[in-house]
């Protein structure tokens, strides 16, 4: 039987269960395939850099941005399918996924943030003038 | 999917229901993992700003090239792609479980309850193979013109820039962040796995002991689902960050 009766009192209508499971199999194919796909990618990028020093930067980065769509990818389909926030009332799903949002914010500002040190550094740090530590001469030294 | 329909002239908010209409437990459950989700979420980013902030990052495919049984061979992602794979599939035995719930089938839960706890089982020694093989594994290091041997550990990275040394290509020191960030994280994941095999057992024994027939629903086993699938997630997202980006 698909729908029995409410759980508990705060329960107001019984949502619809599939009677099999050819939904989430398909689902494991399908995160199965992207791992596979993910995979390759990784292994290209690891060719490209066997290649030489800095072959090709930007098909390197190409293929990270690849990898990390693919990972959304997974990672939607593992929360509204196997954890069947899909199937949930929609205001539910909302305050999941509208803080979830923030991430966005999180990691672009984040991961600017660290190459800017990275480039900061790189133009105004360069070892060769980098002045050693001085410590201030105390009244002993100068005897 | 379509979400489930709302009916006209349902009061949600006035009281004497669920707004979501969803078992207090489960919302409760959802904004927990919301707040583990954001913990995580700061460790990786976290990572992602320190690494990026670095000209020189050690490349994962020559830490990570190892496999059990296997030593001396160079199997970049073989392994991890290993431990990916059985932590999905332990996923897909607990949605499993949870759809036997669904039709009151408790041999059914049973038998996928042992799955998935098999497959936690599984990853959590797979994890403490990898661990265990960066601790103890010596590569050799050129430091101060001499070549000496280094495990990989939290402040000890032998995975720095090569260099030409009597005409053969050596590291040097890498960034020690790297060891901190990866037991870390890998770690608190780690950590998470095992408190899910934990409730997974306690799950599977509540299940044999006909608790669950008792109540009347298996919302029990949803609820353990929903904290294994996130485990699931974030090791996903692990992944990315460590072994792929």
């Amino acid at each position: 039987m698909s729908e029995h009766t409410p759980i508990s009192p705060e329960i107001t209508f019984v949502p619809e269960h599939p009677e099999d499971t050819k939904k989430i199999w398909k689902v494991f194919i399908l995160l199965s395939v992207l791992t596979i796909i993910e995979l390759s990618i990784g292994l290209t990028i690891y060719n490209i850099k066997l290649g030489g020093e800095g072959a090709q930067p930007t098909l390197v980065l190409a293929f990270k941005g690849m990898v990390c769509i693919l990972t959304l990818a997974k990672a939607y389909y593992i929360v509204s399918v196997f954890m069947h926030l899909g199937d949930e009332v929609r205001n539910l799903i909302m305050t999941i996924v509208v803080p979830l949002c923030l991430f966005v914010w999180f990691i672009t500002a984040f991961l600017v943030d660290g190459n800017s040190w990275k480039e900061l550094r790189n133009r105004y740090n360069r070892p060769a003038d980098a002045p050693t530590e001085q410590i201030a001469p105390t009244t002993q030294e100068a005897k | 999917m379509s979400t489930a329909t709302v009916q006209q002239g349902t009061k949600w908010w006035s009281g004497g229901r669920s707004p979501f209409n969803a078992t207090y437990g489960k919302v409760m459950m959802w904004y927990f993992l919301m707040s583990d989700a954001f913990t995580f979420g700061a460790f990786l980013i976290s990572y992602g700003t320190l690494r990026f902030s670095q000209n020189f990052w050690v490349d994962p495919n020559k830490v990570f090239n190892s496999f059990p049984f296997a030593e001396g061979h160079n199997l970049p992602l073989a392994f991890v792609s290993l431990m990916t794979f059985i932590l999905i599939f332990s996923s897909v035995t607990m949605v499993l479980a949870v759809h036997e719930g669904h039709n009151m089938n408790r041999k059914g839960v049973e038998r996928y309850m042992i799955l998935t706890i098999i497959g936690g089982a599984a990853f959590l020694s797979c994890q403490a193979w990898e661990w265990h093989h960066l601790l103890t594994g010596e590569h050799p290091v050129l430091v101060n013109g001499v070549i000496e041997h280094w495990n990989t550990t939290v402040s000890h990275n032998p995975f720095g820039p090569e260099v030409m040394f009597n005409g053969q290509l050596v590291h040097t020191p890498g960034p020690i962040a790297f060891g901190s960030y990866f037991f870390e994280i890998t770690g608190f994941h780690g950590f998470h796995v095992f408190s899910g095999v934990i409730i997974n057992i306690i799950m599977y024994i509540k299940t044999k002991l006909g608790h669950f027939d008792q109540r009347g629903h298996y919302e029990m086993i949803e609820k353990a689902g929903l904290y294994w699938h996130f485990v699931d997630l974030v090791w996903v997202f692990v992944f990315l960050c460590f072994y792929l980006v």
